[in-house]
């Protein structure tokens, strides 16, 4: 657990006299980051996120206050210690251009005394286990996209298995669909780990992914509010909070929101190669194909087929829900969908049946009426 | 004077024997090169180093290499004239003599050294000391091996000016291979000052080509390549005399090193020449 305790930073003026109140880049911040679990830290540009994660490993000192990791306060820590005992990913990953990517992955356990070959044999895992083709070992930073120096900054911090990690806009340098491959990466591996993060982003989609809880702060280094995604969404505590969290907000919190047991719908299916008048027989203007495994493949209609069903007529719009998944997924599966019938999947891709929109709506009432009957109790729990 | 003469004089075994002899005069040279070499690193290396780490005081890379336009020649005669009456030794000609040469070596020195720490990205630097490297293993094990390319370049740039310029020691009565230029000119002796300077060419050559395969082995993959870029684009965007190193700006070009070495080989009998006061020898055949 990392604890901050009324932390303030204030830089000196930029005439570099300290009298005044300079300029405060976190006011009084009292904030826990709880062990084993992801806290996001997240505001506008110059709200001092860097700053606030900056002070845990004491490569900023605070002005005033004290910060615990385990209920050690870091100010009485050996300094070179304290950092080995952290994971770091700095912004744009900060590699070594001199050094391989094995040897960047190597250098935390190195300086803490580990072997050579006991570091690289762990390196090499690490590299394979941050989604990196293990012949990328040898290359050197300069070789390497973007993505691919993010996921060796990721695999450096983790390489000497530290309990905490520290972690600044790793995803930030990254095109969105990359971005995205490696939060679901960074989750899977988290949920292996089980890591104490605290995790610095600008970006609140980003935040509320991966957060088990977001501290949104305002300029001046000021918490404007700590609470879990869903409640983040679902109920901001100010305009300011409500701003940055955006639009669409009541659609984004049903990510959420797991989907609950709903009775599906069976929908009749074709195969690959099914003839026009095997897709006609179905009756509806759209037709389900799927493959044979019976997952779906994409939406026939059935108007268009002219000879047999092939893979260049489906139309491939609609996603598809998992039964597992979230009530966003469930309603975006039926409102992407052509037919407005929702494809809904087990979790190992094959068809359950289809859900529609309307039938979505009740399920996202009826879960609104138990929160909110939810909520006063809780409130009266908690004190 | 052909190139009959010229053999003839290098196959003569009494040039390569006693004191006036090629090995002794090399070995001369080099004593004087290498000593030069040593304090002008002792002095360059912690300094521009320290510039490149904190960014201040950058108006001494700045500065020495400015004071690369000093003539050398002038300032050795100066610098003899002022510490010759204190010392009663051959140190009163060595300590002039390799006093004006640290002072030549040390500019490209102090820039290599400067614009390789310098080069560092500030990103690096904060990861090492984000993961606990104290600061001696910062500069060690990341800022010395990503600042080594230009470093390197600089050295090998001192080294040729050096090895050019220690021909003017004999101009103070010192030996090295001047010798053959001076008493060569003396004696109206031109083969022997031909083969003088192609002696000091050669040893330039081999020291520097010494200095490549080092740099070939030492520098990591990693940076060599980009190295040569940063060193290319910073030449690129500064005037000739902030540039940090222009050998290292042109190092993959063999033509201008090449240049550079017959170029200050040949300002050695030149200055010599004009400083001894026979203009009208140097227009003779
Ligand atoms: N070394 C410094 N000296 C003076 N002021 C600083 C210094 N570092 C940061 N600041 C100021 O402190 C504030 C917070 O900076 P910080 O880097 O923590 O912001 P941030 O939230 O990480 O922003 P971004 O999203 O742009 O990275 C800013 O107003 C910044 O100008
Ligand atoms: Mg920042």
């Amino acid at each position: 657990m990392i604890r901050f305790e009324g932390v303030t930073k204030r830089y000196a003026d930029a005439s570099g006299t300290d009298r005044g109140d300079g300029s405060v880049a976190v006011d009084d911040l009292t904030l826990e980051a709880p062990t084993g679990k992801i806290t996001v830290l997240v505001g506008p540009s110059g709200c001092g996120k860097t700053t606030t994660l900056r002070m845990v490993n004491r490569m900023i000192t605070p002005t005033s206050g004290t910060i615990s990791i385990d209920g050690r306060d870091t100010a009485s820590l050996d300094v070179a210690e304290l950092r080995r005992g952290i994971g770091y990913v700095i912004q744009h990953a900060g590699l070594f251009p001199h050094r391989t990517v094995l040897d960047n992955v190597t250098t935390v356990p190195r300086l803490l005394g580990t072997d050579k070959r006991t570091a690289r044999t762990r390196a090499m895992e690490l590299i394979e286990r941050v989604g990196l083709d293990p012949a990328m070992a040898k290359r050197y930073p300069a070789q390497l996209s973007g993505g691919q120096q993010q996921r060796v900054g990721v695999a450096r911090a983790l390489a000497a298995d530290p309990p905490v990690m520290l972690m600044d806009e790793p995803f930030s340098a990254v095109d969105p669909v990359v971005r995205e491959q490696l939060q679901n990466e960074f989750l899977r591996l988290q949920s292996d780990l089980g890591k104490t993060i605290l995790f610095v982003t600008h970006d609140i989609d980003e935040a509320v992914k991966l957060g088990d809880q977001v501290a949104v702060l305002r300029v001046g280094g000021v918490l404007a509010q700590l609470d879990s995604p869903a409640k983040l969404l679902a109920d901001p505590v100010d305009d300011f909070v409500a701003g940055f969290v955006g639009r669409d907000r009541g659609y984004r919190a049903l990510s959420f929101a797991a989907a609950p047991e709903l009775s599906l719908a069976d929908e009749p299916t074709v195969s690959l190669g099914a003839s026009a008048d095997d897709v006609r027989a179905v009756g509806t203007p759209w037709v389900l194909c799927v493959g044979a495994a019976g997952e779906p493949l994409g939406w026939v209609r059935a108007a268009a087929v002219e000879s047999e069903v092939t893979r260049t007529v489906l139309h491939r719009g609609g996603t598809v829900a998992s039964t597992t998944g979230s009530l966003r997924a469930l309603l975006d599966a039926a409102l992407s969908s052509p037919s407005g019938r929702g494809v809904v999947a087990d979790d190992d891709g094959r068809l359950v049946g289809t859900i529609r929109a309307a039938e979505v709506i009740p399920a996202i009432e009826a879960r609104r009426d138990a929160v909110a009957s939810q909520a006063p109790a809780e409130e009266a729990t908690a004190r | 004077m052909s190139l009959a003469t010229i053999w003839a004089w290098f196959t003569d075994p009494a040039n390569w024997q006693g004191t006036d002899g090629v090995p002794n005069r090399v070995l001369e040279h080099l004593l004087y090169t290498g000593l030069t070499l040593l304090i002008a690193l002792v002095v360059a290396v912690p300094l521009g180093a320290w510039v490149g780490h904190s960014g201040r005081l950058r108006w001494l890379v700045t500065g020495a290499n400015a004071a690369r336009a000093i003539p050398t020649l002038g300032l050795l005669f100066a610098v003899s004239m002022f510490v010759g009456p204190l010392i009663q030794s051959d140190l009163a000609f060595v300590i002039p003599s390799i006093t004006v040469l640290v002072l030549l070596a040390i500019p490209p020195l102090l820039s290599g050294t400067y614009a390789g720490i310098d080069s560092v990205e500030p990103a690096a630097r904060d990861a090492a000391r984000g993961m606990g490297m104290t600061g001696w293993q910062v500069l060690t094990k990341v800022e010395a091996p990503i600042a080594l390319p230009l470093f390197l370049s600089g050295l090998r740039s001192a080294t040729l000016q050096v090895i050019a310029t220690a021909t003017i020691a004999a101009s103070v009565s010192l030996g090295g291979l001047g010798r053959y230029l001076i008493d060569g000119l003396a004696s109206r002796d031109y083969v022997q000052m031909v083969c003088g300077s192609i002696l000091v060419a050669v040893l330039a050559l081999v020291a520097d080509g010494l200095l490549a395969l080092l740099e070939k082995r030492a520098v990591s993959p990693g940076i060599s390549g980009r190295a040569t870029r940063v060193a290319r684009s910073r030449a690129r965007n500064s005037d000739p005399h902030s540039e940090p190193d222009p050998d290292g700006a042109d190092r993959s070009d063999p033509d201008s090193r090449q240049a550079a070495v017959v170029g200050s080989g040949s300002t050695g009998p030149v200055e010599a020449t004009a400083a001894t006061g026979t203009p009208s020898e140097r227009d003779r055949p």
